[in-house]
């Protein structure tokens, strides 16, 4: 633990340095990211050491703040949150070196080390209030690293959009803890006192939590803030964002729900109706954009949807006492967070890269830059085949102990089966548009002919912005072909959160390494097929004629690289067969003339919870303060009139 | 784990191409022609593999991508299928997830190697197979785990042995996952009602424009993994259906193999006297297998005891 | 409960599917005539003893809803000289969903109300899915010869859930059900008939001319 104080007080310090290194040399300046890495990944080490052996250490200081004490506890969960915090973070500040290169960077570095340590903070912190300062200071650094590019306008508005969506959720957290405390006047977790979970008072704890911390996590429909803030913060930012920063909302969320040793089996449910509505609609809306970072943010939506279904197979195991239904589907849950981290990571860094060269996020713009990007185009594949959950990558495995669950849930009959099998269509509906959508994603931006012509200026990443990308996409590889490791290794935070004894824990495991080691042969059985094939292929290509020629044009002797399908028309049958969902915008286009000259198409998906539901209750909401508007009037003595006219009652009231 | 012998999987290396033969010569018979060769399928593949290529300057490794992990991925899938009474080679809880996973990387690099070419035609195509398998998956999905509802089976081997007793026992449920297994059979080989193979028109065609660029050895990949693919979801519908199964070896192989037989004739006598749906009606006919899927299901749930 | 008779209830289901996703008006009629003929076959399969009750209903239920009512729908459809396509307002594929859940919801209904043991409990969420199939038509269609048709779906499924309290029910209230349904398809005709006389379209979201 004093390790990890250490790294994170390094951290900080580094913050602070880069604070002020706008005003020194040129290489001072790689000081601050430095030393932000270098702690970074000195705090792994105790991390990694809880995370392996389930050992748990804490730490306690007194507080002088009401209800307060600052008290920290690493325990598995804790570690399994904090080695993506802290790996990731390393991370992406080695590529935000070379992303931001010249300019005022010593703002960007203060705020990315507060991130970094309040996040830490959020995982280690057992006293609310500590927990609530952690995460206002994680929601405020965060806005001000979204903010970073604020001469643009649409960077403010999003910037403002996702702080008033942040402090929503944390009235709702605040609320929560309140009541959960009520009993205690120092507001720590173990001092809590717990109603029983099918009470009334369990039920609106669990809807305070679920509000709160799903606005942090993205559910449907509280998502509409990371379509916003996504693209519009740097690169490096949006992937530290999706990869832990929303992880925050998963990490809270599990934490509540460990409260309950036996949870209610309506907040299954409801966690698998969350899950299903935010898996199905995120990827609908992502398959539907033209901007390419604003369709990785909507996946985020999508696979917070499918951590929430893993979460809820989890719940409803534990409520049920199906001891197989709450491992596997908290293990798929939890390992989706991590996969997760890592391939939204290397996409968003990897689209960062992209917009960086070519100046423009536009996917009906982009085109051919496998051959001009070879690096991050590979990195790029890498991370969209994983998350579209297919073998032999990390995202199959997450969603293969999802569907296992699904499958010990089937057998339980009743609603619980019948919740199990909308879990397995539903997973096999978001994996199939998945896939569409990276097709789309990945093969307009780096395959086929440049569209545009922006990318002839377009060269390959730096080297530090290429090894992040290249790391994590090897751990991506990785965990997809020792996936029976990962689970052994993971085994203190399953046995932790499924709350079994070892007796009934072990059996469970083995069997679920002992499955998961033959998905990994037969990964191997694929890799020694595609080797041989491809050696065979090639083989015959360096001994038979090889000719090389333009692409199959049907005869049409003229094909220009603005003919090809571009990412749109790719999703048109998609956009149509949904629609009645999507609401996609066909502005009409008017054509004068008998022999009309240019004509042009735009289609706009705007979000509908936003257009729909969010837009006219706020425009009510203001419609109905406005009336407020008459106690601003700005005369000073009323003001102290009121400060009076308050005391006075309150004083009442207290004595009264 | 593994149980079952490697028979069917030799013999799907082995005899899979017969199957497009079979339904050649069944549509041949339909329309009065004499028809290729049966063994025509092989003939293509040996003599693609000794050619040349040509390839578009376009293209980059992603192109070789698509025909080589797709067939490298439906010969591993072929691990965990069984085979009417044969049990599949690997057998393991969850492994018809893994066969839906492989066959989404094979169609995932397929469409991608489609869109390296740059060219529009290949683009459609990739678009409409990405579009309609991002339905069949889910309705492929519902109809396996509709049998693992009642029977608590975990595997595709258990799941098919399962379903067949349910022929005798709950027929109407047997009848509509079964109905439902062979609309995601014909969608995914793309074969008539959905897709026509013969179409000659690149603007009609789904699943053969998107593979208009290859040639040579890439292209004889393509044709043996079709040719492999319509044996894995064969296998399955004839696996399903108790008429093909019997439980000695030597017995059980020929039953299978008739029951595969069928099936190509089958296909073969849809794709003579049906019509192709228009594009637009394709997504209904997958909402009805899936919801063909899913009433079976409901069904199993102890509706209909 | 025998196998033939699930298979009867599971036909009556799908067909209730097909009428949700199918675009054709003329294919619409064809199913409720399928949906009159189930209906008609329904008793005698069903392991209880037959009746001279069952034999009249039955008999009703073919001639009525399988032979005439279709037959008029047919001639309606070739006077009104309407497109024979059915215009939802709700997409085919999202009815298709929304018919899954419905049937859904069915199952559920029937296993949470009370009734008889006795009942098979296949024939209640049936007859309750196409009551709730009707309505579903009703609201989602655009053309009045469409919202007729919608209504004998919800018929259908009140004669269907007689069928499955059968032993409940008295004749008389049947067949004045019956008798009902024949006066109000004979009227609904007629109204057709008109509304296409003095418009040209039966398109009911245009009626709302009338309101004053």
């Amino acid at each position: 633990m004093e390790t990890l104080l250490a790294a994170l007080l390094g951290i900080l310090l580094s913050a602070v340095f880069g604070a002020i290194s706008d005003r020194l040399p040129g290489r001072w300046r790689r000081l601050a990211p430095a030393g932000l890495v270098v702690s970074s990944l000195l705090g792994l080490l105790p991390v990694l050491k809880t995370l392996l052996q389930g050992e748990i250490s804490a730490f306690r200081l007194p507080w002088g703040v009401p209800g307060g004490s600052f008290s920290l506890l690493l325990d598995p969960l804790s570690a399994f949150f904090l080695l993506f915090v802290l790996g990731l973070s390393s991370l992406a500040a080695t590529y935000a070196v070379e992303y931001l290169e010249a300019g005022r960077t010593g703002f960007f570095w203060f705020f990315f080390g507060v991130l970094t340590v309040s996040m830490s903070m959020v995982t280690l912190a057992r006293n609310a209030v500590l927990f609530l300062v952690a995460w206002e200071i994680m929601t405020l650094a965060s806005f001000f690293l979204v903010t970073f590019e604020d001469e643009h306008l649409p960077v403010r508005r999003a910037g403002w959009f996702y702080l008033a969506a942040s402090h929503v959720g944390t009235a709702f957290l605040l609320l929560l803890f309140v009541l959960l405390g009520r009993g205690t006047p120092v507001l720590d977790f173990d001092l809590f006192s717990f109603p029983a979970a099918e009470t009334l008072e369990a039920g609106v704890l669990f809807a305070l939590a679920l509000v709160g911390f799903g606005v942090k996590a993205g559910f449907v429909p509280l998502h509409i803030w990371l379509p916003e803030a996504h693209p519009a913060a740097p690169s490096p930012v949006s992937a530290l964002m999706s990869g832990v920063l929303i992880k925050m909302g998963i990490y809270g969320l599990v934490r509540v729900l460990g409260f309950w040793s036996v949870p209610s089996v309506a907040w299954g449910k409801i966690l698998i109706l969350v899950g299903l509505s935010s898996g199905i609609l995120g990827v609908l809306f992502a398959l539907a954009q033209h901007d390419l970072k604003r369709l990785l943010a909507y996946h985020s939506v999508e696979n917070i949807g499918i951590i929430a279904l893993g979460l809820g197979l989890g719940v409803l195991g534990k409520s049920l006492n199906q001891p197989l239904l709450a491992v596997w589907g908290m293990g798929g849950g939890l390992l989706h967070v991590a996969n997760h981290a890592m391939f939204k990571s290397v996409l968003f860094l990897g689209a960062g890269a992209v917009a960086r060269t070519t100046g423009t996020r536009d996917m009906d713009r982009l085109g051919g830059l496998l051959r001009k990007m070879p690096w991050t185009g590979g990195c790029f594949l890498v991370g969209a085949a994983a998350i579209t959950g297919i073998p032999p990558l990390n995202g199959f495995v997450s969603e293969f102990l999802i569907f296992c669950g699904a499958f010990h849930g089937l057998k339980a009959g009743g609603l619980p089966a019948l919740f199990s099998y909308s879990v397995v269509m539903g997973l096999g509906l978001i994996g199939g548009l998945a896939a569409a959508c990276f097709a789309k994603a990945f093969g307009a931006v780096f395959l086929g002919e440049p569209r545009n012509g922006a990318e002839h200026a377009a060269r390959e990443a730096g080297p530090l912005m290429r090894w992040p990308m290249g790391i994590l996409a090897a751990v991506c590889v990785l965990v997809g072909l020792f996936p029976g490791v990962v689970v052994e290794a993971l085994s203190p935070l399953l046995r932790q959160v499924s709350g079994l004894s070892p007796a009934d824990f072990s059996p469970i495991k083995e069997t679920m390494t002992g499955t998961l080691e033959v998905v990994s042969r037969i990964a191997f059985v694929f890799l020694a097929g595609v080797l041989g094939l491809w050696g065979f292929a090639a083989w015959r290509a360096r001994r038979g004629a090889v000719a090389k020629s333009v692409t199959w044009d049907c005869g049409f002797a003229a094909p220009s690289p603005r003919m090809q399908y571009s990412a749109s028309s790719f999703a048109q049958p998609f956009t149509d067969f949904f629609r009645g969902v999507l609401r996609t915008r066909f502005p009409p286009t008017v054509l004068r003339d008998l022999f009309p000259t240019e004509s042009a198409l735009h289609t706009k998906t705007p979000d509908v919870f936003h257009e729909e539901l969010y837009r006219p209750l706020f425009g009510r909401l203001k419609e109905t303060l406005l009336h407020g508007r008459r106690l601003q009037h700005g005369r000073l003595q009323l003001y102290v009139l009121y400060i009076v006219a308050t005391l006075v009652a309150l004083l009442v009231w207290s004595r009264g | 784990m593994a149980d079952g012998s490697m028979t069917n999987v030799f013999l799907a290396a082995v005899l899979s191409p017969l199957l497009l033969g079979v339904i050649n010569r069944t549509k041949a018979f339909f329309a009065g022609r004499k028809g290729v060769p049966l063994g025509q399928a092989y003939y293509d593949a040996a003599k693609l593999l000794r050619k040349g290529m040509v390839l578009s300057r376009t293209t980059t490794p992603v192109f070789w991508l698509g025909p080589v992990a797709g067939l490298a991925a439906m010969t591993s899938a072929l691990l965990f299928v069984p085979l009417g009474g044969l049990p599949a080679a690997v057998s393991f809880p969850g492994d018809w997830i893994l066969l839906a996973g492989l066959l989404a990387l094979a169609r995932f690099l397929t469409v991608l190697s489609a869109l390296d070419t740059g060219s529009s035609f290949e683009g459609m195509g990739a678009s409409r197979e990405a579009f309609f398998a991002s339905l069949t998956e889910p309705v492929f999905l519902s109809a396996l785990a509709a049998l693992s509802l009642k029977g608590g089976a975990s595997s595709l081997n258990d799941l098919c042995a399962f379903a067949s007793t349910l022929f005798a026992e709950n027929l109407p449920a047997a009848v509509l996952v079964a109905a439902a297994l062979f609309i995601v059979y014909l969608t995914e080989n793309a074969r008539l009602p959905v897709d026509d193979p013969n179409t000659h028109l690149e603007l009609t065609m789904i699943h053969e424009v998107m593979v208009l660029d290859h040639s040579g050895p890439l292209f004889g990949y393509v044709v043996y993994g079709t040719a492999v693919k319509l044996w894995i979801f064969g296998s399955i519908v004839v696996s399903v259906c108790p008429l093909f199964r019997a439980a000695s070896a030597p017995f059980g192989v020929l039953v299978a193999l008739a029951g595969l037989l069928a099936v190509a004739v089958l296909t073969g006598v849809v794709e003579s006297v049906m019509a192709r749906l228009r594009l637009l009606r394709v997504p209904l006919l997958i909402a009805g297998a899936g919801v063909s899927a899913v009433v079976g299901a409901i069904l199993l749930t102890g509706v209909g005891r | 409960m025998s196998a033939w008779d699930q298979a009867l209830w599971v036909a009556f289901i799908l067909l209730n599917f097909l009428l949700l996703g199918t675009s054709r008006l003329s294919v619409c009629v064809r199913v409720l005539s399928a949906q009159g003929f189930l209906l008609a076959a329904l008793p005698w399969l069903s392991s209880s003893a037959i009746t001279g009750h069952t034999v009249v209903l039955s008999a009703a239920s073919a001639l009525l809803k399988g032979l005439v009512f279709p037959w008029f729908f047919m001639r309606a459809l070739d006077a009104a000289e309407v497109r024979r396509e059915v215009e939802p307002y709700v997409g085919f594929g999202a009815s298709l969903f929304v018919g899954l859940a419905a049937l859904g919801f069915c199952v559920w209904l029937a296993r949470a109300l009370p009734h008889p043991s006795a009942v098979s409990n296949v024939a209640l969420p049936a007859s309750l899915f196409a009551l709730m199939t009707g309505l579903f038509l009703i609201v989602s269609r655009k053309k009045a010869i469409t919202q007729a048709l919608a209504y004998l779906v919800m018929e259908n499924g009140a004669t269907a859930l007689g069928m499955a309290l059968l032993h409940w029910e008295p004749l008389v209230v049947e067949l004045g059900i019956l008798l009902d349904l024949f006066a109000a398809v004979f009227v609904m005709g007629i109204a057709v008939y008109h509304i296409n006389r003095e418009f040209d379209h039966i398109d009911t979201d245009r009626l709302n001319y009338l309101k004053d």
